[in-house]
């Protein structure tokens, strides 16, 4: 039985706090509101390319959001100094990025809902992004005129008319200026994407104007904890591995030859991703990616999305779906798998579980049903390092010391391999992605010589007793 | 002249009328004005200040010599100076402002991404911009448009110029080199621009299926020639550049190459005359020197007065001072770096407000507190200064940051001081580079 408690819960794997906060519909009746100018009917050519760059000044809604992050460190309101986690670039091609961070796992609980579905009603009763505490709220971030952004502090909140968008501290970060954008938050929405909250989310991109400031989005199903729509966002100025990764175009979207939105795949890279970027407006990005998202969900694939380069470079990558993974056509509400179907929960999601008391015992039923497919190793389970957006895309957080010093190029890859899709599965999802959000295969043209594949092609064979009518997702 | 430019700058930032007037009252001051526009602050810098400090820079170094030695040079290149707050151009040669078609005044000042555009790769960005940061030569292809708007694909070479001295990065010099497009079939007929053209117009397809791959949704070489006409093939065409990298040839290497080490020849010369001697591979380390060209650079986007102190360092001097922090005291950077911050302080600074800082810095705390400060010119000035520890990637404590505000400090509550929103976010700023750049395992400078 998973083990459901309201004490202490999980957002992406970080702790939140649940006692005793007053509800943001009855206390909240002012908040920053950060206006962000639409542009969306503003072509690519005509925004400037000033912006965005290392050299360029910080924008006001950077130095907003750092500058509050900071004052909120001052109040306490972090469970700890996350400055003090010792960090570093591991030595090696792609610079994978490393954080001994020995407290932040300690209150650590697992989800509160089934794993093995990506699109699940909201429920009311479990902890969501209404019951935070005002002063963990930052923000509102809200849609404004079409030229410029406005910053309004202390502006009244009419919680009849407008569900705010809000931005909030993360109180367990992974790094300085973690922070949560949740859109709508009196709406309720589930964890899942939509064309306007993604277009909400790149826009907070835009706005940071920071390269080094970047969104994650977890689905649920690929290590999202909380069933309530929100992105993250951190600062952290270093390159991403996944930034470094080489590309090769592999779709397109209508329009112009040089304004259409251009789709890559990931090359040497551990876990086999796309990478959305150009189109003619933000808005036309966004929506590919969405429809992406959209279709991804609908066929119940779990994926992680990165926003970097101030919103110009969008990754989306499908996760690892263990192939005894049954879904019934009558899931369609929550429910809490009993103990005998263990080996129905994707291996790589056990690591959440076995976080409390499991024993040895049901990990090796797991591990001799699955040894056709997978190979847990227990060298990834023992770090309780679960791959989500930030680890999938280099940066990952370490609860131990031995695997901080210990920590290299080759041990990161293996991690992150745990979670590839396999090829065959890859170009399926590519086939999806490319129907629903009207992308058209680009020419894979002979123009990459060498890349080698390294990903490991799991193997095929399904086991037979499934009972018939069951989707089986490999 | 002052005026022309003004007007320029003031449509680019939309200003209003009165904005203007204002501005323009200010222009007189030597100095640079901080204006407080919705709600935003930006830093106003009169042209001419700032290509002062570009000139200057650069003759200090080089001397004055050595532009004319450059100017010799055919090739296209521009040299640039992380230390300065943007990382400006601070030299062009006429080969570039040829390719560029922009004027060198148009050039002097600006960063190089003024010259990118839609259809330039957002890798090749990021990879320039790590090559910066991880001070290192690098050759990349990458699309940059002239100021007509078209865009072209060029060989980017770029290598650093180290100080002898201390082993740091005084200026990153990039060459330029024009890629022609060409068939990737060996045999075929070059045309005058190295396109091949073939009677069938195979030859065409081949250029085609190397660099326009995009364009084609089907194999018909029909189809090609109804999409495509020569002109478009032969000329400057949107349809190539928004593909894989152009890979540059042997040839165009070698001519980068040589135009690299001319150039550094020539700045290694005319800095011997000046005493500061540079170099084009890093001679020394020097542990706990003056901060990385990375550091600087991410430091200079912070358009706020602060300093970094080293409490490393004997007697803690200033390691980085912003260009506003300059502004406010008066003091040029030469002056200010290796000094401690008491010398600010004059015969009526407060000493217990000196010792409360002190102590603070001793306890590894943070404080805020109201001092009396004394510029160059020693005219005084309430320094509303906070300071803050700022540890590196290693959690332990690097620097310590300290941000002004020049304010009248009354009706203040001393007991009660607390930082300024604006200091707060200066403070964020430092710590969230000074973490960053202290991470690399390649990075020689934390």
């Amino acid at each position: 039985m998973f083990v459901i408690t309201t004490k202490a819960l999980v957002v992406d794997g970080i702790a939140l706090e649940t006692a005793a906060y007053l509800c943001l519909t009855v206390a909240v009746s002012k908040l920053h509101l950060y206006e962000f100018k639409k542009d969306e009917d503003v072509s690519v050519e005509n925004s400037t390319v000033t912006f965005c760059a290392e050299g360029s000044p910080l924008s006001f809604l950077s130095n907003l959001l750092m500058g509050m992050w900071e004052e909120r460190m001052r109040r306490g309101l972090f469970r700890y100094d996350v400055t003090i986690c010792e960090t570093k670039v591991i030595p090696g091609k792609y610079g994978f990025i490393a954080q001994l961070n020995e407290g932040r796992h300690l209150k650590k609980r697992p989800t509160e809902f089934r794993v093995d579905q990506v699109l699940q009603p909201f429920d009311e009763s479990k902890f969501n992004f209404t019951k935070v505490g005002q002063e963990e709220v930052l923000f509102r971030f809200e849609p404004g005129d079409i030229d410029k952004s406005h910053f309004f502090p202390c502006s009244p909140v009419d919680v009849d008319t407008n569900s705010p968008n809000v931005v909030a501290i993360n109180v367990s970060p992974i790094e300085y200026g973690h922070v949560l954008l949740i859109p709508h938050v009196l709406d309720h929405l589930p964890q899942r994407i939509d064309h306007e909250s993604f277009f909400l989310a790149l826009h907070l991109a835009k706005e940071a104007a920071d390269p080094f400031f970047r969104i994650g989005y977890n689905s649920l199903g690929a290590f999202a904890t909380i069933n309530h729509l929100h992105f993250q966002a951190y600062y952290l100025s270093v390159c991403f591995p996944i930034e470094k990764a080489p590309t090769r175009i592999v779709m397109t979207g209508k329009g112009l030859h040089d304004r259409r939105v251009m789709v890559s795949q990931l090359l040497n890279y551990p876990v086999r991703g796309l990478v959305f970027e150009g189109g003619n407006s933000a808005r036309d990005l966004s929506d590919a990616v969405a429809s992406s998202c959209i279709c991804l969900q609908t066929h119940n694939i779990a994926f992680n999305v990165l926003i970097s380069d101030c919103g110009k470079r969008i990754y989306l990558f499908p996760q690892f779906r263990d192939s005894s993974l049954i879904i019934t056509p009558s899931c369609s509400h929550l429910a809490y798998a009993p103990l005998k179907n263990l080996n129905h929960i994707p291996s790589s999601l056990i690591i959440n579980i076995l976080a409390i008391n499991f024993k040895k015992s049901h990990l090796a039923e797991c591990y001799a049903e699955k040894q056709a497919l997978g190979q847990v190793s227990q060298e990834l389970l023992d770090t309780q390092v679960n791959p989500a957006v930030w680890e999938i895309s280099g940066h990952m957080v370490l609860k131990r010391r031995k695997d901080y010093e210990e920590a290299s190029e080759e041990s990161a890859w293996r991690l992150l391999a745990e979670v590839a899709v396999s090829e065959q599965r890859f170009q399926e999802v590519k086939a999806l992605i490319s129907e629903s959000a009207g992308l058209q295969d680009g020419l894979e043209g002979n123009g990459m010589d060498g890349e080698e594949d390294i990903h490991k092609p799991l193997a095929n064979q399904v086991p037979s007793c499934f009972h018939k009518d069951c989707l089986v997702l490999q | 002249m002052k005026r022309r430019r003004l007007a320029s700058q003031s449509e680019a930032l939309k200003l209003d009328g009165e904005q203007v007037r204002l501005v323009w009252k200010l222009l007189n001051l030597p100095h640079g004005i901080e204006i407080d526009l919705c709600n935003q602050r930006f830093w106003f810098v009169t042209m001419e200040s700032q290509l002062r400090v570009i000139e200057q820079s650069f003759t200090i170094r080089y001397s004055t010599r050595a532009h004319e030695a450059l100017d010799e040079i055919p090739d296209s290149f521009t040299i640039t100076d992380p230390y300065i707050s943007g990382h400006p151009i601070v030299y062009a040669s006429r080969g570039f402002l040829k390719m560029s078609g922009y004027s060198r005044d148009e050039v002097i000042g600006k960063n190089g991404r003024v010259f990118q555009g839609p259809n330039t790769s957002r890798r090749s960005v990021m990879e320039i911009r790590e090559a910066i940061r991880e001070e290192r030569n690098l050759q990349i292809s990458i699309v940059n448009y002239r100021k007509d708007g078209t865009p072209f694909w060029m060989l980017f070479h770029l290598c650093p110029v180290f100080a002898k001295e201390d082993g740091r990065v005084m200026n990153f010099v990039g060459v330029q080199v024009p890629i022609m497009r060409k068939p990737r079939r060996s045999g075929s007929e070059f045309a005058r621009n190295g396109v091949s053209l073939c009677e069938d117009g195979t030859g065409v397809r081949e250029t085609l299926f190397g660099s326009c791959r995009r364009e084609l949704c089907s194999d018909s070489v029909v189809g090609l020639s109804r999409i495509l006409d020569l002109k478009s093939v032969l000329g400057v065409d949107d349809a190539e550049l928004v593909d894989e990298p152009c890979k540059a040839t042997d040839i165009e290497q070698r001519k980068a190459t040589t135009a690299m080490n001319k150039i550094l020849s020539v700045l290694t010369h005319y800095s011997e005359l000046t005493g500061r001697l540079v170099c084009w591979k890093r001679c020394c380390f020097s542990g706990m020197g003056p901060l990385g060209a990375s550091l600087n650079i991410s430091l200079g986007r912070i358009k706020q007065s602060f300093v970094l102190t080293d409490p490393h360092l004997p007697d803690m001097p200033i390691v980085y001072a912003s260009d506003a922090f300059l502004k406010l005291t008066g003091y040029t950077r030469q002056e200010a770096l290796g000094q401690n911050c008491r010398f600010l302080s004059g015969p009526d600074t407060d000493c217990s407000v000196q010792y409360q800082i002190k102590e603070s810095i001793r306890t590894e705390q943070g404080c805020t507190v109201c001092i009396l400060n004394y510029r160059k010119d020693t005219s005084s000035f309430w320094n509303f200064l906070h300071i803050s520890p700022v540890r590196n990637a290693s959690g332990k404590i690097a620097y310590f940051v300290g941000v002004q505000i020049e304010s009248s400090c009354t009706n203040q509550d001393k007991q009660k001081l607390s930082p300024d929103r604006r200091q707060l976010s200066v403070v964020a700023a430092v710590k969230v580079a000074v973490r960053g750049s202290s991470m690399g395992a390649s990075t020689s400078k934390s």
